[in-house]
């Protein structure tokens, strides 16, 4: 059983838990992942690692509460414990410097691209953080953004903070002024990498991302988070999350993502019945 | 063996095989010729002393009779289920040449289930030696050594990276094949011998091999099995429904999606299943299927029935319980719908020619003949290789071109203190249970001579 040290809610349904699990804290490299089962009857999801405390043993994850289980986790509270915690999961990512970075962050994936940013900022590169979120209300991570940050973007869907539009809007602009760039970093929906990707091709800016597919078990030996890769087939779990998106099938990838999104529909209202009652 | 009704048992995912009642056990033991030189014996991975436990069923006394196979199998209700008897001890059962064969599976089946019914009578522990021992991975290979190395008083770390142990027993032979609490009472017994086990730790990832040497383990042995799907790289293999069949039985199995949504995770299958493949994961896919209501489950092999490497027994129920067979017939390509989920499989057929390096005939496709076979849902069943995972961060550890570990006879590796044995290891074409299991008997007996003399 893995206890939850400390949580807050950084927006609606938006929750980030401290975790003692003292042996991922020491292991765990940006771009890595773990996976949770809340309970017995609990189903495996892949989470990022948002942060990590060694000395306290502790990891930190950020999830929204969207289907079942995140809704399930969110109602766990500090000092009680979640099931099964399994990590680090995945390749680190490659962290060296590049020299200037664009990196783009849609919704809750801002707290998958945070280690990565934090980590390239350490490493002496320039970053430009283009942070997005649907509204105002669901924008997290700003302040931990601008401390890594050389400049910040700020977007929202429906422009009640900053720049009203998609955080790929800004990456268009950046990409059309000539601005220097050495890298791409955009991390989030499938659809803001696959529009992000398809920004960056034509000038062969180098742009990496890091694949949301279903996942089983996550230690390569189920194939459910099979995504083709400059047509072959490579692992979410394994060989990513992270690849160049250029080389990404994305729209395999966001057809695969949706195989559930009945069965999903079904677990949630079940569970919203038995929450009822 | 009584079974269940065909008719009962397609609808749920209980046992089929109801094992013997006392009486029959005695009966058939009774059976048992007593041979002189029993050839039996040769036939078991692990050579349990067949004809001793035989005479003791005959005379009613189980618990002497259970404890003889104790002496040489930790798991024997596993055993006694998915044994492949027909190619190994019953095999070689002198009544076999005039008639059936002595049903050893079933006896040591029956004394299993009759000793976890009465509670498991705990043989003495060596006096605790003070040699730390790390075993990776809990399956049938790791759970053998495990359990010999801590009868033998070494200190035994099972580390195991899925949150339920039991490896391909747990997430990959359903329950109507082998009950998952049988697996956890023969987890369970491995841990009241003293070792220690860990889930949710994926070594290579945790910790690598140097890291479990420095952190004082003198022995490591790898039991990480062959988890690893191969796929078949035809056209649209990634469309929705496809799943490889380490994914649909881990979901059904490990994390029970036929009770869905009691439990959370989701299953999806059509009215008609194509399951590829001839070995035992085929048919495990297969039956599995039919069992979550499923109108038609095609197999689809590419050899004959004759060549198939599922267990006979396995085939026949099968076949009882309505799964279609498509043999000398390969998948040319899956064909999807607009929405991007399979629809269709295209098949071509094959013939026969001159047998291969494995001895079975070499199919070779006849030209110019395809045929569809409907199928919302494809499970692909082709076998599966080792993981990388933890070859990839052990860089003087030697494997061959399939990425096993390259071990001897007593299961050592290219590196002095690892052993490796089961599926992951080179040398065992056949890859059962039992065989996991043998050599997982070997490599624990040369760990104990090596904790006790250095020698390697």
């Amino acid at each position: 059983m893995y206890q939850i040290v400390a949580e807050i809610e950084l927006a609606p349904n938006i929750k980030q838990f401290r975790i003692n699990a003292p042996l991922i804290a020491k292991k765990c490299m940006p771009g890595q992942f773990i996976v949770l089962r809340t309970n017995e009857k609990g189903e495996r999801i892949p989470l990022t690692v948002f942060e990590k405390d060694p000395g306290e043993g502790t990891i930190t994850i950020i999830f929204q509460e969207v289907g079942k289980t995140t809704k399930e986790l969110g109602r766990l509270r500090t000092g009680e414990a979640i099931q099964d915690v399994v990590g680090p999961l995945g390749t680190p990512s490659e962290i060296r410097n590049y020299g200037q970075v664009v990196a783009i962050a849609g919704g809750t994936a801002a707290a998958v691209a945070y280690p990565e940013i934090k980590a390239l900022k350490l490493v002496g590169n320039k970053l430009i953080t283009i942070l997005g979120a649907r509204s105002k209300d669901l924008l997290i991570l700003e302040e931990e953004m601008r401390k890594y940050s050389d400049e910040l973007y700020i977007t929202t869907d429906d422009g009640s903070k900053g720049h009203h539009g998609f955080v790929t809007d800004v990456l268009k602009k950046l990409v059309a002024d000539g601005k220097k760039i050495d890298m791409v970093l955009a991390i989030g929906p499938a659809i803001m990498m696959k529009v992000a990707s398809e920004i960056t091709r034509p000038f062969n800016i180098r742009t990496i991302v890091s694949v949301n597919p279903i996942m089983l078990d996550a230690t390569g030996m189920c194939g459910v988070c099979r995504v083709r890769v400059n047509n072959e087939m490579k692992l979410g779990c394994v060989d990513g999350p992270e690849f160049d998106g250029h080389l990404v099938d994305f729209d395999q990838l966001m057809a695969r993502q949706n195989m559930y999104t009945e069965k999903e529909k079904e677990s949630l209202h079940a569970y919203e019945a038995k929450m009822k009652k | 063996m009584p079974k269940q009704p065909i008719v009962e048992r397609i609808k749920n995912f209980n046992e089929v095989a109801l094992g013997f009642e006392p009486d029959q056990a005695i009966m058939e033991a009774s059976r048992c010729l007593q041979c002189q030189d029993p050839q039996c014996r040769r036939g078991c991975p692990v050579g349990i002393n067949i004809t001793s436990f035989c005479g003791y069923v005959r005379e009613g006394n189980f618990d002497k009779a259970i404890s003889v196979i104790r002496e040489s199998n930790s798991l024997p209700a596993i055993c006694g289920r998915v044994c492949p008897q027909e190619s190994q001890c019953e095999a070689y059962c002198a009544m076999g040449q005039t008639g059936s064969p002595l049903a050893i599976g079933a006896l040591e089946r029956f004394l299993a289930d009759y000793e976890l019914k009465k509670g498991i009578t705990m043989p003495s522990i060596a006096p605790i030696t003070g040699k730390k021992v790390a075993v990776i991975g809990s399956g049938p290979a790791g759970l053998t050594v495990a359990g010999d190395l801590a009868k033998l008083g070494h200190i035994v770390s099972i580390f195991e990276a899925l949150h339920t142990p039991g490896g391909v027993l747990a997430y990959g032979i359903p329950e109507f094949r082998l009950p998952k609490s049988i697996v956890a009472a023969e987890v369970d017994y491995v841990k009241r011998l003293g070792a220690k086990l860990e889930t949710n730790m994926v070594i290579g990832k945790i910790f690598t091999i140097d890291e479990l040497v420095e952190m004082g383990y003198q022995a490591i042995f790898l039991g990480t099995g062959a988890g690893s799907p191969y796929f078949l790289s035809i056209s649209g293999e990634n469309l929705n429904g496809v799943y490889s069949a380490n994914e649909f039985l881990t979901r059904c199995n490990l994390m029970k999606s036929y009770l869905f949504p009691e439990y959370d995770t989701p299953l999806i299958v059509g009215k008609e299943v194509v399951v590829i493949g001839g070995g035992n994961v085929t048919m495990d896919s297969a039956r599995t299927a039919l069992r979550l209501g499923v109108e038609k489950v095609h197999v689809v092999y590419r050899r004959s029935e004759q060549e198939m490497p599922a267990r006979r027994e396995e085939v026949l129920n099968a076949k009882d319980e309505g799964i279609l067979f498509n043999f000398l017939t390969y998948p040319l390509r899956l064909i999807g719908n607009s929405r991007g989920w399979v629809e269709k499989v295209e098949c071509g057929m094959m013939e026969l020619c001159e047998p291969d390096e494995t001895g079975r005939r070499r199919p070779v496709p006849i030209p110019n003949h395809s045929f569809t076979i409907d199928a919302q849902t494809v499970i692909i069943a082709i076998g599966q290789g080792p993981n990388p995972l933890l070859s990839k961060v052990t860089k003087d550890l030697e494997t061959d071109r399939d990425g096993r570990f390259i071990a001897d006879e007593w299961g050592r590796t290219s590196k002095r203190g690892i052993w490796s044995g089961g599926d992951v290891a080179t040398g065992w074409a056949d890859a059962t249970v039992i065989n996991a299991m043998g050599t997982g008997k070997r490599a624990a007996s040369s760990i104990h001579q090596f904790l006790t003399t250095g020698q390697w």
